[in-house]
């Protein structure tokens, strides 16, 4: 009802401030892309629940094993919740899910009890934060760098050794990347561990040493392609006629490069992260799994393994509500940084 | 390097170093070639050749590079070299089956979608739109566990994700091509839709296709290996190159070539297949 009546005509010539931020294309443009985000999530959500409930072997017998009596088996469904229709138990999930509940594992129930996702993915979850935040940070300096280095000189011998260097990592597999480090720094060196096991409930960051080689697979394999993009952004903005301009107005060649070029080519480069990002996501699966690092990755393939349904589908809703909060964060800060794509959004 | 001069020449100096940036491009291609060739000719020949059975315990843990055992034996004791020129089979068998059943449902829905448009358009895209807004891996393990334990439903999850690739990429070429005057030709005629999708639209998205499958099939290399790795595709005792890895990994100190050698020819497969096919994606070699 406050809806129509907003929309009714104010009184003449007066323009109310909440019908100023209707017309603005950039409130416009973030509500469209928040809207897009949630309807792809609920999507998501519909797809990972109708997987994790097909999973051969309902979760009930899955706890009891296979000679467990028909009675024991009903007794535990409708325990577990699995009595009731599909669409019901999706909305309890979902209700859950909302409210922060994200369900009991089903590892819990064959043991007698009942044990919270949230209580075994609390600590792995911390866990993954901080890896991917200590390995996001270096990517994006090490990639800009490479990039502007490699546009500026662009195809002299700089430039293929860079792109030599981090293309060839980039197209190998996380893991023998990973493999090739272990062999390198832990066997032959010594200098590293070569396995990276936090105690639970300790903080990562209190163990740097152990962080050394996950960071430094997980910017082998994502460095060469963001550079590669950079540098395409920065090709570009150098060809242009503003740094053609602002060069023949004299200005030093420093400047051009990091108040003319770099701030045009940093929009593009956003989208960049925000694909690495995500890729950190899938590539922290691997990666954790290779050192036994307790993230969120090693505990999904570990949930994946004994095909604990409740928890997988729990946590890669989880995982799903990163990246895509991620893409719609990416897209508006490209927005707050081109002004030129504000207008053109609406 | 400042002021005017710089920029003319720096000009000229770029078509300058771009036109001898393809000659050590073609040599990268070249080797490649090779280097893809021996792996093939290996995966084929490498059971015949195998020195022992890759899956008998023949000495202890660990033994380190001999006269008896090239490569030494791994963490079952089993002849390390056997099993490298063995596990290569799987790997590439599985991502062509995986390629080529992502590349007919793509395809097909890729086509269909350009073609007809409307909702059929609407609905394929969605629906690709939130296939390809998540992480490939997860989507592949939490579809692989739904259809059930085994390589057929990871091949068949690992295709489904990439017909969603295929899909697109195929869609875009497609609408291109129908509003191309042969296309409405054929419409004009009376043609059903399905002939007109083959015998006029096909044929000439096929360039896009080619220049398409090298990457298709590394990225299944990639996906297949990685999920071998994680111990939830081949189980043991197979050996699979990405398996050999997650296997060996503990005895690192003691015989590193257990997991070097199966991580050195699984990486050069990826590094040539991606050469070769960025450079048939340039210009079609």
């Amino acid at each position: 009802m406050t809806v129509t009546s907003l929309e009714q005509a104010p009184p003449s010539g007066v323009i109310t401030t909440r019908q100023k931020l209707r017309r603005s294309p950039l409130v416009r443009f973030v509500a469209g892309r928040v809207f897009a985000g949630v309807v792809t999530l609920f999507a998501l959500s519909l797809l990972v629940f109708l997987a994790c409930s097909v999973i051969p072997g309902d979760a009930a017998s899955q706890v009891l094993g296979k000679h467990a009596s028909g009675e024991a088996l009903e007794h535990m469904r409708a325990l577990m919740g699995l009595d009731r229709p599909v669409w019901e138990r999706y909305g309890a999930w979902m209700t859950g899910f909302l409210h922060g509940d994200l369900g009991n594992t089903v590892g819990g129930y064959s043991s007698g009890t009942e044990i919270s996702v949230w209580s075994q993915v609390k600590g792995p979850l911390n866990n993954s934060l901080v890896l991917g935040l200590v390995a996001f940070v270096p990517i994006v300096g090490v990639s800009l760098l490479f990039g502007t280095l490699s546009a500026v000189r662009s195809g002299k011998w700089v430039d293929q050794l860079i792109s030599v260097l981090t293309l060839v990592p980039a197209a190998l597999p996380e893991f023998v990347v990973g493999a090739l480090l272990i062999a390198l720094c832990a066997s032959w060196l010594d200098v590293l561990p070569a396995v990276s096991l936090i105690p639970p409930g300790q903080n990562p960051l209190l163990t740097p040493e152990l962080l050394v080689l996950p960071v430094l697979t997980l910017i082998a394999v994502t460095v060469g392609p963001a550079s590669r993009m950079i540098r395409a952004g920065m090709v570009e903005a150098l060809r242009s006629d503003w740094v053609l301009a602002a060069r023949l107005n004299g200005v030093a060649e420093r400047r051009v490069l990091t108040g003319y070029a770099l701030r045009n080519a940093l929009a593009p480069s956003i989208q960049v992260f925000a694909l690495i990002a995500q890729y950190l996501i899938g590539g922290l699966i691997v990666v954790e799994y290779l050192y036994g690092y307790p993230g969120i990755g090693k505990e999904l393939v570990e949930a994946l393994a004994i095909r604990d349904s409740i928890e997988v589908q729990s946590v890669t809703m989880l995982l799903a509500i990163v990246v895509i909060a991620t893409t719609v964060l990416a897209d508006l800060l490209v927005m707050l940084v081109v002004p030129k794509l504000r207008t053109e959004a609406a | 390097m400042t002021g005017v001069a710089a920029v003319p020449s720096r000009v000229m100096l770029r078509k300058l170093t771009s036109r001898r940036l393809r000659r050590p491009k073609s040599w990268a291609t070249a080797i490649a070639v090779v280097v893809l060739g021996s792996i093939i000719g290996l995966v084929i020949f490498g059971p015949m050749i195998a020195p022992y059975d890759p899956n008998t315990t023949l000495g202890s843990t660990y033994m380190q590079s001999s006269k008896e055992f090239l490569l030494g034996t791994d963490a079952l004791g089993r002849d390390v070299t056997s099993r490298v020129l063995t596990g290569g089979q799987t790997v590439l068998m599985y991502a062509a089956v995986a390629t080529v059943l992502a590349y007919i449902a793509g395809l097909a829905l890729g086509m269909l979608a350009g073609f007809v448009r409307g909702s059929v358009d609407n609905v394929v895209m969605r629906i690709v739109d939130v296939l390809l807004a998540f992480p490939t891996l997860v989507f592949v393990l939490l579809l692989a566990a739904a259809f059930g334990r085994g390589m057929p439903s990871i091949v068949f999850a690992t295709a489904l994700i990439q017909a969603t690739a295929v899909a697109r990429i195929i869609r875009t070429a497609t609408l291109e091509q129908s509003v191309r005057g042969f296309v409405e030709a054929a419409v004009a005629r009376g043609e059903r839709t399905h002939t007109v999708l083959i015998r006029e639209i096909l044929p000439n998205i096929a360039p896009t296709l080619a220049a398409d499958v090298g990457l298709r099939f590394t990225w299944s290399v990639l996906l297949l290996a990685s999920v071998n790795f994680l111990g939830l595709g081949l189980q043991p005792p197979t050996a699979d190159w990405g398996l050999m890895i997650s296997e060996n990994r503990g005895g690192m100190d003691l015989n590193p070539l257990a997991v070097l050698a199966p991580a050195a020819i699984l990486g050069a497969l990826t590094v040539s297949i991606n050469v070769i096919s960025d450079a048939w994606a340039d210009k079609g070699i």
